[in-house]
């Protein structure tokens, strides 16, 4: 389904990406884990064609890829919209049905029908008519799901969903996007600072660091060995409790562990060495 | 040598108009480019725009009362900045609600110049309440804008600190204790004092020159603050000289001999020096890309 | 009797003699029912898309256009269609280097200043400057309301064309560039439509007072109702019944038609700010 061989990116004179490298299949549920400025972000744009790759390539459905292809959904990391902008729920999702098209849209049955149904695979149903800047974060990202779902995409790529949600939330929404890709054999790709709320639903495992990536099952990659490999320095995994936690990692002398508890990060950034 | 001689004893240095056209453009344009390097960085030209439009409503109730015109510009720019200051927020180019409000001001200015032209029978107050006129302004004028200006210059220095981290993140300078509410009044009336200063120079249309023109270019080439105001005084300084110059030099010129309208060619210089500045900025750093390469 | 004695003055405050018969009233009637309907739909966009300065802007170099095309003696819907397409573009263009307020300001300034320089060399000093900035309902021609009407035509058309990428690429620009929408062309074209609509207000509103008449009705209309619909609806009733009374009121009066319709305008939404206020009091009381 998606296959990223060897792909390198420069930033403005900063190699961002420097080989990274996986496969993931129809129906997987993929998680794209690494620390701030990793380059998770760049990775998924070069995966939609926004950003060109100065060596490698991305294939998917093993054809070159390229902008705007509508096999692929795409949920980005931040959004803003201005308080009173005039848009209700519904007309949101809509757009990504079929805003990129000229011409003002005709009410149709069936395209009320599909909006209704993208709607409600996210329970978004109780607050489609309210106006979408007045929405909680929580909420403008299950409209922000349901706006890539409803182009029926077969690639889902979503950025840092879990950031905005508080745990019981974000436990729903990797519940969902579970279920979704279950049900619809549609491959999902997540991105996330941390893996311990995936944990019993990932397929996957693709862990980003200086640029370079490690693939494979959970187990395979969240150890110290490849993980010391991908740093390049000494660290440890540790499992306590069905957690996972690294330590060693980067910006982990920068939290203190109760200011990181606080802030709802993971352990895994708040350990200290 | 001989046209130095002739530039010397050109009779454009003897003309008391040319002195003060000199006097006005230049005060105005030093502390507009001052100011103007903190519009900027706080994203205000919009609130900039709006306080001249509504101090040429100001002007043009002045001649309706044959008041002096930088009177109503400044009366008018006072009430419209404190308006803004006590909607509380910076106004923004995406700010509809307050240039909505303010465009009030406009259609009432709409009234006034109308009533003037009843009045006076002559239509110059509009060309010279929007676009200026520096040759034949109120020489009493001279000294209070000369005054202003420095005492503005004077204020923007003494807050020159606060100010700066004000304009870079409120937040962050509210909570290291400064009283973000007191700089902000007194940016407001800096401001207002620069903008209201220019139009005069400039007319109430073209003012925006003088205070983003220069900013703009200062802040594209330099990268500290110190450097942009000093490069954005300069390049203000010149702008009004050669535009003073060259609109003196232009009775001579083709088609009419009627002479070249002197704000129409500082705005001109100042926006030509707008793109010298992005130019600039653009070969520096491709310079500095190819010096770098070099190195590793 | 006396009941009578108040009908006729206000028959006669409200129809007052020649309104309906005066050629010029007509047109003027019909140019305004055109420029309130197109500022409206174009409006919402710009009101969405927070470029209240550009909308600000383009009236202004319209201007300069007018001047212009009376110096070189052509018609003045050229210099209009000129300058404001030239300057939309140059604005949107230069916007994507520079920060997009100062490149705003800096294209309006040297547009006004080449309008100075055309009102001096042209000698059409003082009345046409007047009527430029601030309107003039006088003076509407015939010609000129088929002209008003064509590119009123012209904008509807582009706007529907435009509505839905426009849409996306401004709530969800991530989504919206990832989907293929090019952002670069749309900005283009957006640039175009709003230079459109000030082609059309230039002449009837005046330079000056044309933005309001692009931004009141919407932001208006956005106090109220969230939904697109309901809020171009009701924008666009609001933009006509200000520019509707604002003719009546500069026909009886010989005040500029601009002054009433931005008077009318702010007041609009002075009255639905202050009741929503009052409103949303009252629900708190209780
Ligand atoms: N347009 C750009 N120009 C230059 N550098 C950029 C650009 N965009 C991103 N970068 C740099 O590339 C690196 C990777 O950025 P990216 O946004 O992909 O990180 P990320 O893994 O998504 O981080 P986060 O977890 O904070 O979202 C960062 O160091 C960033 O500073
Ligand atoms: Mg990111």
């Amino acid at each position: 389904m998606l296959d990223v061989r060897d792909v390198h990116v420069h930033l403005a004179e900063r190699l961002v990406l420097a080989g990274v490298q996986f496969q993931i299949e129809a129906g997987e549920f993929v998680g794209l884990i690494g620390p701030n400025g990793a380059g998770k972000t760049t990775l998924l744009k070069t995966i939609l064609g926004l950003v060109t790759p100065d060596l490698g390539q991305v294939l998917v459905d093993n054809r070159p890829i390229r902008r705007g292809n509508p096999a692929i959904g795409y949920v980005p990391q931040k959004v803003h919209l201005d308080p009173d902008t005039p848009l209700r729920g519904r007309d949101f999702v809509a757009l990504g049905l079929d805003g990129v098209r000229w011409g003002v849209p005709l009410p149709r049955r069936s395209r009320r029908e599909r909006v209704e149904r993208a709607l409600g695979s996210v329970q978004a149903l109780t607050y489609a008519d309210a106006p979408v800047g007045r929405l909680s974060g929580g909420e403008l990202q299950r409209l922000q799901i349901a706006q890539a779902l409803v182009g029926e995409p077969r690639l889902l790529l979503v950025d840092e969903p879990l950031s905005n949600l508080d745990i019981r939330n974000a436990h729903e929404v990797v519940r969902l996007l579970h279920e979704l890709a279950r049900s619809r054999g549609m491959a999902i790709l997540l991105v996330a600072h941390d893996l311990n709320p995936l944990l019993s639903a990932l397929d996957k495992v693709v862990y980003l660091a200086r640029g370079r990536s490690m693939a494979g099952r959970t187990d395979e990659v969240m150890t110290s060995e490849s993980l010391s490999r991908l740093y390049g320095y000494p660290v440890e995994v540790m499992r306590t409790r069905g957690r996972i936690v690294v330590v060693g990692g980067p910006d982990m002398h920068l939290v203190p562990p109760e200011a990181a508890d606080h802030a709802g990060l993971g352990e895994w950034e708040a350990t200290t060495p | 040598m001989m046209y130095l001689d002739a530039f010397v004893h050109s009779p454009f240095w003897h003309s008391p108009q040319v002195w003060h056209a000199l006097f006005i453009t230049t005060s105005a344009g030093v502390v507009s480019a001052v100011v103007g390097v903190f519009i900027v960085l706080r994203g205000q030209s919009f609130a900039g725009h709006i306080l001249t439009d509504v101090g040429a409503t100001g002007a043009s109730a002045s001649f309706l009362f044959s008041i002096n015109s930088w009177y109503g510009f400044l009366s008018f720019g006072l009430l419209a900045g404190a308006g803004m200051e006590a909607l509380g927020k910076r106004t923004r180019g995406r700010d509809t609600a307050t240039g909505l409000v303010l465009s009030f001001f406009m259609g009432l200015g709409a009234l006034f110049l109308f009533l003037d032209t009843r009045v006076s029978n002559t239509a110059d107050v509009t060309m010279s309440v929007l676009f200026g006129s520096v040759f034949t302004a109120d020489p009493n004028t001279t000294p209070w804008l000369i005054g202003t200006s420095a005492a503005t210059l004077l204020v923007v220095a003494a807050i020159y600190r606060p100010l700066l981290i004000c304009s870079i993140d409120a937040e962050w300078a509210q909570a290291r204790g400064i009283p973000v509410r007191w700089v902000g009044l007194l940016f407001m009336l800096a401001f207002v004092v620069a903008a209201e200063d220019s139009a005069l120079a400039m007319g109430a249309l073209l003012s925006t020159a003088f205070l983003m023109g220069p900013a703009a270019a200062g802040v594209r080439i330099a990268h500290r603050i110190g450097a942009a105001i000093g490069i954005s005084a300069l390049l203000a300084v010149m702008a009004a000289w050669l535009g003073v110059g060259l609109a003196y030099a232009s009775y001579n010129w083709p088609p009419a001999g009627r002479g070249y309208p002197c704000s129409f060619l500082i705005a001109d210089i100042l926006f030509m020096e707008y793109l010298g500045a992005g130019m600039a900025a653009r070969w520096r750093a491709h310079i500095r890309r190819l010096g770098g390469k070099r190195c590793t | 009797m006396h009941m009578m004695g108040v009908l006729d003055t206000l028959h006669l405050w409200l129809l007052p003699s020649g309104l309906l018969t005066t050629l010029y009233m007509w047109h003027a009637y019909v140019c305004g029912t055109i420029v309130a309907l197109t500022a409206t739909l174009v409006g919402y966009f710009v009101v969405l898309r927070g470029v209240a300065f550009m909308a600000h802007s383009l009236p202004k170099i319209g201007f300069a256009g007018v001047a212009g095309a009376t110096v070189l003696q052509v018609p003045p819907l050229v210099g209009l269609l000129t300058f404001n397409l030239l300057g939309g573009l140059v604005m949107s263009t230069l916007s994507r280097r520079g920060r997009r307020d100062v490149v705003t300001a800096l294209t309006l300034v040297l547009a006004l200043g080449a309008g100075e320089l055309f009102l001096t060399l042209g000698q059409a000093y003082g009345e046409t400057a007047y009527a430029l900035l601030f309107g003039q309902i006088v003076g509407i021609s015939g010609p000129q309301v088929g002209q008003t009407l064509a590119v009123g035509l012209v904008t509807t058309g582009l706007w529907m064309i435009l509505y839905r990428p426009l849409l996306f690429v401004t709530v969800a620009r991530d989504q919206a560039l990832a989907r293929g929408v090019r952002e670069r062309l749309l900005d283009n074209l957006f640039a175009i439509l709003v230079g459109l609509v000030c082609v059309m207000t230039v002449p009837v509103v005046g330079a000056l007072l044309g933005f309001s008449l692009l931004i009141g009705p919407v932001a208006t209309a956005s106090l109220v109702t969230r939904r697109g619909v309901h809020t171009l609806l009701l924008a666009g009733a609001l933009g006509l019944a200000a520019i509707w009374l604002a003719l009546l009121l500069a026909y009886d009066s010989g005040w500029p038609v601009g002054f009433f319709a931005t008077t009318i305008i702010v007041l609009e939404y002075k009255v639905v700010y202050i009741g929503r206020w009052v409103k949303t009091r009252r629900a708190l009381a209780i």
